[in-house]
This record gives structure tokens, sequence and C-alpha cells, in this order.
């Protein structure tokens, strides 16, 4: 049979990490799953995770086990994980140099285009075009546009939405019912309808561009090209992920920003993914909403690019803590598999029905409840305040509440008034400023709390919800005063 | 014959009165009976004509590698051992005395042949800064300062963050592997190995890099 490698470290001849290992492995009297020899080497690399796993279990012999990591790193005049690297290094080079020959050869077209993703002179104009290729035409205009059109107007209003309506009211006499299943805002008539027709192939074709981007290896160079901008405000280019992931649904990404290694980046990325970031769906019903005015789409984009980088700049200054480190390994660009994208796109699909649909499911029926004491009624009435401040008709009110439980009910209640022609282009951008900043739809809330912690969320949520309306009623007041139409 | 540490500090002061505040000649009469001026005397550095110092030409050359020694060493202190700048002028005092001739102009290459002491004063050239314009920059720097696409070995890694230092190696990046910085700007990316990194000017700065010199 064959053994498996070992590589021999060598080391000071008084003191070698072998005997260290020997010894440390005569002391270790409980099973980890993993040989005693790794165990070893990983104390004495000072893997903390280790250290403290071995800490519990060997209570007997840990003072003896510390005792002799401590000798051994005397032994050696530079950290002992560093000796290991350096000898491991050696003995791969012994090998790879029996084994191993290359070839130069033309540089590939791979090689090429690497080279432009990663040149900020051809890198930001190919991030324009991968975005406006892939989230404006195929997830807005494709996905938002037609697809849901086809799904929504045809599928659910023209078939399903009136043979439910018709059913429910022959069976079931209570209109309080009735309005529960087939209202305006019952769980089939909203809430699945939105479920199905309107979020679903919004995310479905997000997470399909995402995975394309994903195993292209697209992303590392994005984050290199985006690094240095993104220290600006606390965060490292690492952070690009949860932030693109954010523009499909921010819920998936703030869990997501686990992945970055401080707590300080994890809680800036969640605050922006709060405020700032709006997800796909949202995206696809604001870019339609907005569709026809190009100086609108490129006022609201720019007046929520300004606060995301003011608020970023902001909350790196008041943070304290260390100064976030970028690396990265940026692999060769490749052709992504169609199969890995299929079942990337199946995967997270399935994830996002099964922790969403339930949610969706649970507005509706909160809604429900809501309107039939009457309850928001009077929290409507609250809002019109504020939303007469930044300029909006009273009707406007209602989306704002309802966006708190889906942010895309916000912006789909906004396409309804707007296809009624009740708004004008000032209006619209305010509105749709106010939607995307406004408080995260309910599961990012409770997302936030479960990765944040409830204090955190909450603070997050009331500044989200008093900056989201300052910078509307400002977006307004200027537009007014300047007399602009758009 | 070597001249005593005092003399040498004489020399060094004319010097830098001389070429530096370009003036001719110093009014040294307080030093008169100073055995070092007799000693410089002596060894045909100085004349003294109506009290006034002067500099010969062969005091000159000495003088002025004085002033390189002495700034070259300040450079050592504050580059290499991490002084406070403050410190340095004492400590660099003291250690200029013993880099003569032929060990100054390895610090200097080692250093990279700087052109200014920590304190931002010129340091005069030496046989081994012209050989280095001819040919090529240090031999010795960190990889956030070497050229695009100019191959290079990683030399060591110093950085105070033991973090930092666990990435580096868990990327690769070992003393005596080739290594090539594919691009500086607005990251730093370099191929080590079959892999391809990108990280950001911190971590850039704490591999140290020799460069390969044909």
């Amino acid at each position: 049979m064959e053994q498996p490698l070992k590589t021999e470290y060598r080391g000071p001849v008084e003191y070698s990490v072998e005997i260290a290992l020997e010894k440390i492995g005569n002391l270790l009297t409980q099973s980890y799953g993993l040989s005693k020899r790794t165990i070893g080497l990983l104390l004495l690399q000072d893997d903390r995770e280790i250290a403290e796993l071995v800490g519990k279990k060997e209570l007997d012999h840990l003072a003896q086990i510390e005792e002799i990591i401590r000798d051994a790193k005397i032994h050696y005049s530079y950290p002992v994980e560093y000796e290991i690297a350096m000898e491991r290094q050696e003995e791969v080079r012994r090998i790879a140099s029996r084994v191993v020959r290359k070839k130069r050869g033309k540089e590939p077209f791979a090689e090429t285009l690497s080279r432009l993703t990663m040149n900020p002179v051809t890198g930001i104009p190919i991030l324009f075009l991968v975005l406006y290729v892939g989230l404006y035409k195929f997830v807005g205009a494709f996905g938002a546009g037609t697809v849901v059109n086809f799904l929504e107007g045809t599928v659910f209003e023209g078939h399903i939405n009136p043979y439910v309506i018709k059913i429910v009211s022959l069976i079931i006499p209570w209109n309080a019912i009735r309005e529960l299943i087939a209202g305006q805002y019952g769980l089939v008539t909203l809430g699945v309808r939105y479920a199905v027709a309107l979020i679903l192939p919004i995310v479905t074709l997000f997470f399909i561009v995402f995975a394309v981007i994903e195993d292209s290896g697209y992303l590392p160079r994005l984050a290199m090209l985006i690094d240095r901008s993104f220290k600006k405000i606390g965060l490292s280019g690492r952070a690009v992920i949860p932030m693109v992931l954010g523009l499909g649904c921010a819920t998936m990404a703030t869990m997501v920003t686990r992945t970055l290694p401080t707590k300080r980046e994890r809680l800036i990325s969640t605050m922006l993914l709060s405020l700032a970031v709006p997800c796909s769906a949202q995206l696809g019903v604001i870019l339609a909403l907005l569709e026809g005015r190009p100086h609108a789409v490129l006022l609201w984009g720019g007046v929520i690019g300004l606060v995301f980088l003011f608020i970023g700049y902001l909350t790196a200054k008041i943070l304290p803590g260390e100064r976030p480190s970028f690396y990265m390994e940026v692999p060769p660009l490749r052709m992504p598999q169609l199969y890995n994208i299929i079942v990337k796109t199946y995967g997270r699909v399935k994830w996002y029905f099964k922790e969403i649909m339930p949610l969706f499911l649970l507005a509706s029926v909160i809604i429900w409840i809501g309107q039939i004491t009457r309850t928001f009624d009077l929290v409507i009435a609250l809002l019109r305040a504020p939303v007469s401040w930044i300029g909006l008709p009273d009707e406007a009110a209602p989306i704002f509440l309802f966006g708190f439980f889906r942010r895309d009910y916000g912006a789909a209640g906004l396409f309804d008034l707007n296809k009624a022609g009740a708004l004008s282009g000032v209006q619209l951008v305010v509105a749709s400023i106010a939607l995307t900043l406004f408080l995260p739809c309910i599961a990012q809330f409770l997302m936030n709390i479960k990765e944040r912690g409830l204090k955190t969320a909450l603070g997050i949520t009331f500044f989200v919800l008093f900056f989201s309306f300052t910078v509307a009623f400002a977006v307004n007041f200027v537009l007014g005063n300047l007399g602009v139409t758009l | 014959m070597p001249i005593t540490d005092r003399a040498e500090e004489i020399l060094e002061s004319l010097w830098i009165e001389c070429a530096e505040h370009a003036k001719d000649q110093c009014d040294t009469s307080l030093l008169r009976d100073d055995d070092a001026i007799k000693e410089l005397i002596s060894h045909g550095y100085l004349k003294i004509h109506n009290h006034a110092v002067r500099l010969t030409q062969k005091g000159e050359k000495e003088a002025r590698s004085c002033v390189r020694r002495h700034r070259l060493a300040e450079r050592l202190f504050v580059d290499v051992f991490d002084c406070k700048k403050k410190m340095v002028h004492d400590k660099s005092c003291r250690f200029e005395h013993l880099l003569h001739e032929g060990l100054d102009e390895s610090i200097c290459t080692i250093l990279g042949h700087p052109k200014e002491c920590p304190h931002g004063r010129s340091i005069p050239e030496g046989n081994c800064c012209r050989e280095a314009k001819k040919t090529a920059g240090k031999v010795i720097m960190p990889l956030s300062e070497l050229e695009v696409r100019k191959k290079a070995v990683v030399s060591y890694l110093h950085t105070k963050n033991r973090e930092a230092l666990k990435r580096l190696l868990a990327m690769g990046v070992l003393p005596t592997m080739d290594i090539v910085l594919n691009q500086n700007f607005p990251s730093y990316v370099f191929q080590i190995g079959e892999s391809q990194f990108a990280i950001d000017k911190e971590l850039a700065s704490a591999i140290f890099v020799r460069v390969n010199q044909r």
C-alpha cells in the first residue's frame, strides 16, 4: 500500500519540530478526528481553534503541552509557522522539480482579457458593461420587464386571480376571510402573486448572472480594482462580494458578510446593505418605474451612490478598529460551466424560497390583520406627514408601510400608483430614493438581528428610517427650488 | 593611516561649512591648539592660513567620505534598526567611524543607494552609487517598489503584524521563491509559483524582494 506523504521537519539540531511533535503526541489522550501529528503541528503554529479544543479536552496534560510548545518556539528565531512553511515549500519544490515540466507558449486570450479587467483604464468600462448587460438588460429589462409582465399580467391577473376570486367568493361566506385569501393584499392575490410572478423571475435571473460572474473568476478582479476605494469606507476589496450579491438580495448578502474577517467590516457592510444597496426586486421595479427618463435614473443612481460613499466614510470614521487588510487569490479566468450555473442557481433560489416565501405569506397576514383592525390606517395616517414633507401625494403613504414588509412591495405599489398617472418625474425620483434607502424589508431586518444582534439591528433600523426621509426631503427641496422637471 | 574619531568629526563639520554652506574658509581659532587639528594638519588634510582653516584637496575627499558614512549610518539606523529620528544622530556618530572603505559601499547597496539622510540632507555619492545608476536600482526592496513585470526573488518578510505574516505564508510567499509583480495599481497583483494574488499596499510593503541581476 502507498504510504501517505510525510514531511520531515528539521530545524535546529538540538530541538526540531519532530521532537516536539513526538512529545505532544505522547501527551494527547483524546480523539480529534485528526492525527496526533496534525494536532501537534497546528498547536505549534498557534492555531487558535485547535488550542481551544485541546485546552478543553486535555485538562491533565495541558500545562505540559504548553511547555513543550514554548520550548520549541525558543529554539527558532522565526515564528514556528514560518519555519514549517519554509520546509514544506522545500519539499514541494523537490517533488515538483522531478515531475513537472513547463512549456512556454503564446499568451492565451484569457490572460489578455484578465489583464484588461484588472487595468483601471479598461477595467472600469468593463465593469460598467457587465453591470449594464447583466443587471440592466438581463435582470432589469428582460426579467423585470418581459418575464414579469407575462407572469403577472397574463398568468396571474388574466387567469389565476379571477379564478381564485371567483372560487373564494363562491365557497367562503365571510368577507374577512375572503379578503385574507383573495383581497387586495390577500395571500394568493398578493403574497403568492408577488413571490411567484415578481420576485421569482427577477431573483432567479440575478442569481444566474451572479453565478456566471462568480464562476468566471471576475469577482476577485473586481475586488482588486475596487479595494483602494473601499478602504476609504472602512472595507476591503473582499467586501465587493456581499455588495454585489446585495444587488440581488440584501438579506442573503447580509448573511454573506460573515465571510469578512473583522467585526468592524461586517458592521459597516450590514449598515450599507440596509441603507444604500437596492435589491434586485427593487432595482427591477425602480428601473421599470423610471423607464424613459434617463436623467431621473442618473439622478437616482447618483444620490444612492453618494449616500453609499458618504455613510460608509462616516461609519468608518466613527467606528474604532484596525484598517482592513486585503488579500485575495486571483484565479485564471475560466469559461463558466452551464451545469454548475444551473446547480448553483437552483440551490440559491431554493434557499431563497424556503426562507423568504413564509415571510411573504406572513407579511400578507400582517397586512390583513392591520387592515381589519384598522391599525394600519393609524400608521398610514402617521406616515402621511413625512410623506407630504418629501412632496408625495397621500396615496404614497401605504407604500412606505408595505415597503417594510417587502421592500419590493413598496416599489411595486409605487409602480401601480405611477400607472394611474398620479406622479410627476420629480416625485418619482424622490419616491424611488426614499424607498431605496428606506427600512430594509422584514426579512433583512430579521437577518440583521440574527447576524448583528438586536441592539445593533434596531440602531441601524432607526438610523435608516430617519436618514431616508432626510435625504428624500433634501432632494425634493433642491429639485423643487431649482424648478427641475424630469 | 586612520585618523581619530574627533578628527573625523572636525573634518565633517568643515566639509559641511565649505561644501554645503559655500564658504571657502573657516575661523577655527578656538581649536587652534587642539590635538585633532594638529593631527589633521600632519596628515595633510588641512592648511592654516591667518587663523583660517582650509581643506586641502586630499582633505576634502576624506571629509566628504566622512559625511557620507555618517549619513549612511543614520539611514541604516532609521530604515533597518527602526530607531527614532532624535536618537539617530548620537548613535550614528559613534557608528560611522566603523564604516570604513568598502563596508560603507555594502551598506549603501543594501539600503538601495539612498540620496538623503533621515533629516533630509543629501548623502554624497559613492562609487557604488555611480555604478548602480548604470545598472539597476535597489537590490533589496519591498514588493511595493518593485518595477512591474520585473523578476525578483523573495528575500524576507518583515511585518510586526502576526496575522499579516500568516496570510503571506498561506499564499506561499516564502524566501527564495520567484516572484513577479504584474500590476501595482490600484492594488498590487503578483505571480508566485503558479498562482496570482492581489494584495494591498500594507501587505506589499512587508514582502522584501531581491532583484535578479544579470
